[in-house]
């Protein structure tokens, strides 16, 4: 690991001082530590942000919550009014990483992770996301793990949250703050795709600090969601696909559907259209079906990675005929 | 930079106060097994991925190659070396010894405080979630088998009894199988 000069910050204004003078703030540190050993980032100063108080899970505006960007992924899982009212969420953070990681790694942290393509992580190797203008060996190279929806000629990186996922499908709201003022930030709008800023990976500027993520009402989902995620262990790996689904249904008749991915672009995937074309319909295999292929519309592969296209088709509709037994069903089936 | 830039840090390390001057940049586990002498917790990886570093930080597991010691002022740590009581053994260290839960035993100091840590979370329910909740911690001998057992009789769980028995068959975690 490079030196680096350490501070802490005891509130909120202190932190955003830091970061306004160009310190990185540390949480959970388990995504920043490992790329700093790695070589690939490399800050002269870190904040550690850790004393800021911003780890409460509480009510939210309009019958939500309010998880703290300082609450951690396994406090968040584990929280009886997240499991009770937001199972998907419960579910996907419990997919990721370890028990240990998500101890540590926090919600803003979660977010904000890095890319674990393996062009990105080898500083021996040219990366447009590491070192824009080097070039992008993976579209040629090893992308089996990689992107099939949203890529540009630069970057085919896939976004390694589980998380993130199902707060794509949650239509969460992430809550930032920096010396010049506050912002809320659509999740849809969080994150990016690479286009020819790939080293760019979400929509958060420089100085600003997530305090807080907003979930909406969504009790409605409750009884009906799955994640499912698809890799190449039973544990402990980063997504092939994953898909989190969720489904507000009258009987069979799907009043309402919510489709996110994981593993396949540079951010939670989803298509409201696809989730639109569920609407009135019967919760069965052929509507699934139709669904998953507006999601997949325009999907490519690159060679290792071609049968995401099958499999991701296959996982959407087998989500979404798990989310339509239930949400019980569908915890008993993620393990 | 700085090349010189200490912090003084307390730690209360398997239940004794001990202080330290550190760089930022080292890490919990590299202080464990460097500067406190306890090298008992072992380096697999450095990288978060094979567990073998697993400490308790305030009773919670965590890597401790994945957290820089110096944002740990004042906490409490138990490594494995903390776990038994003198001469007696912790019971998931004899559990361990019974079920034969180990080959070449370089993984198990992360073995013995993940299941610590797991058992005091108070999640895991069937030998499927132990096995689901001990995935952190890798074993390249291969003995998840009796490690698994070892956790599960402390527990006092039935290990006969698996998780989605009943109204559909058990899948061994593949959600599409």
């Amino acid at each position: 690991m490079n030196p680096f000069n350490f501070t802490q910050a005891g509130d909120v204004d202190a932190a955003l001082k830091q970061l306004a003078a160009g310190a990185r703030p540390i949480a959970g540190g388990t995504n920043l530590i490992d790329l700093m050993k790695e070589g690939v980032m490399r800050p002269g100063e870190l904040v550690d942000i850790n004393g800021l108080e911003l780890d409460r899970i509480e009510d939210g505006p309009g019958k939500g919550m309010r998880l703290g960007a300082l609450a951690r992924n396994a406090d968040t899982a584990y929280h009886e009014t997240v499991r009770r009212r937001y199972p998907l969420l419960s579910s996907a953070i419990l997919a990721g990483a370890s028990p240990q990681l998500r101890n540590m790694a926090t919600n803003g942290g979660n977010l904000l992770q890095r890319t674990r393509c393996y062009y990105f992580y080898d500083v021996g190797t040219p990366c447009n996301k590491r070192e824009p203008g080097t070039g992008c060996p993976a579209k040629e190279g090893l992308n089996r793990q990689l992107a099939i929806l949203g890529t540009s000629e630069q970057c085919i990186a896939t976004h390694p949250s589980d998380m993130c996922v199902a707060l794509r499908a949650l239509d969460a709201v992430v809550h930032v703050q920096s010396s010049k003022g506050e912002r809320d930030i659509p999740f849809a709008d969080f994150h990016r795709l690479p286009g020819d800023r790939p080293d760019l990976d979400s929509t958060l500027e420089p100085g600003e600090l997530i305090t807080h993520i907003d979930l909406p009402d969504a009790d409605r989902f409750m009884a009906h969601s799955a994640y499912i995620k698809v890799r190449d262990r039973l544990s402990y790996a980063f997504a092939l696909v994953s898909v989190a689904a969720a489904l507000d249904l009258d009987g069979k008749t799907i009043r309402a559907a919510r489709i996110a991915l994981g593993g396949v672009a540079h951010k939670p995937w989803r298509v409201e259209e696809a989730e639109a074309a569920l609407e009135g319909k019967q919760a069965d295999e052929a509507a699934f079906g139709a669904a998953a292929d507006i999601l997949l519309r325009g999907a490519r592969g690159y060679g290792q990675n071609d049968f995401k296209l099958t499999l991701a088709r296959n996982a959407i509709v087998q989500a979404l005929t798990t989310a339509a037994r239930g949400t019980e069903y569908a915890k008993g089936e993620q393990r | 930079m700085e090349q010189l830039q200490q912090h003084p840090i307390r730690l209360r390390i398997n239940g004794q106060d001990r202080e330290f001057t550190v760089q930022p940049w080292v890490t919990l586990l590299d202080l464990l097994r460097e500067r406190a002498e306890l090298t008992g917790t072992k380096k697999g990886c450095d990288q978060g991925q094979c567990g073998a570093c697993t400490v308790l930080l305030d009773g919670k597991r965590v890597n401790s190659c994945l957290t820089l010691a110096v944002m740990h002022d004042g906490r409490e740590v138990t490594t494995v070396e903390g776990l038994a009581n003198g001469e007696e053994l912790h019971e998931l260290q004899q559990a361990f010894i019974d079920c034969d839960a180990f080959q070449c035993g370089y993984c198990t100091p992360g073995q013995l405080c993940s299941a610590a840590g797991l058992i005091a979370e108070g999640e895991a329910k069937s030998i499927d979630d132990v096995r689901e909740l001990m995935s952190g911690n890798v074993c390249r001998c291969g003995a998840y088998p009796q490690i698994t057992e070892a956790v599960v009789r402390v527990m006092g769980l039935d290990g006969s009894k698996r998780a989605g028995e009943g109204e559909k068959p058990f899948t061994t975690g593949a959600v599409l199988a």
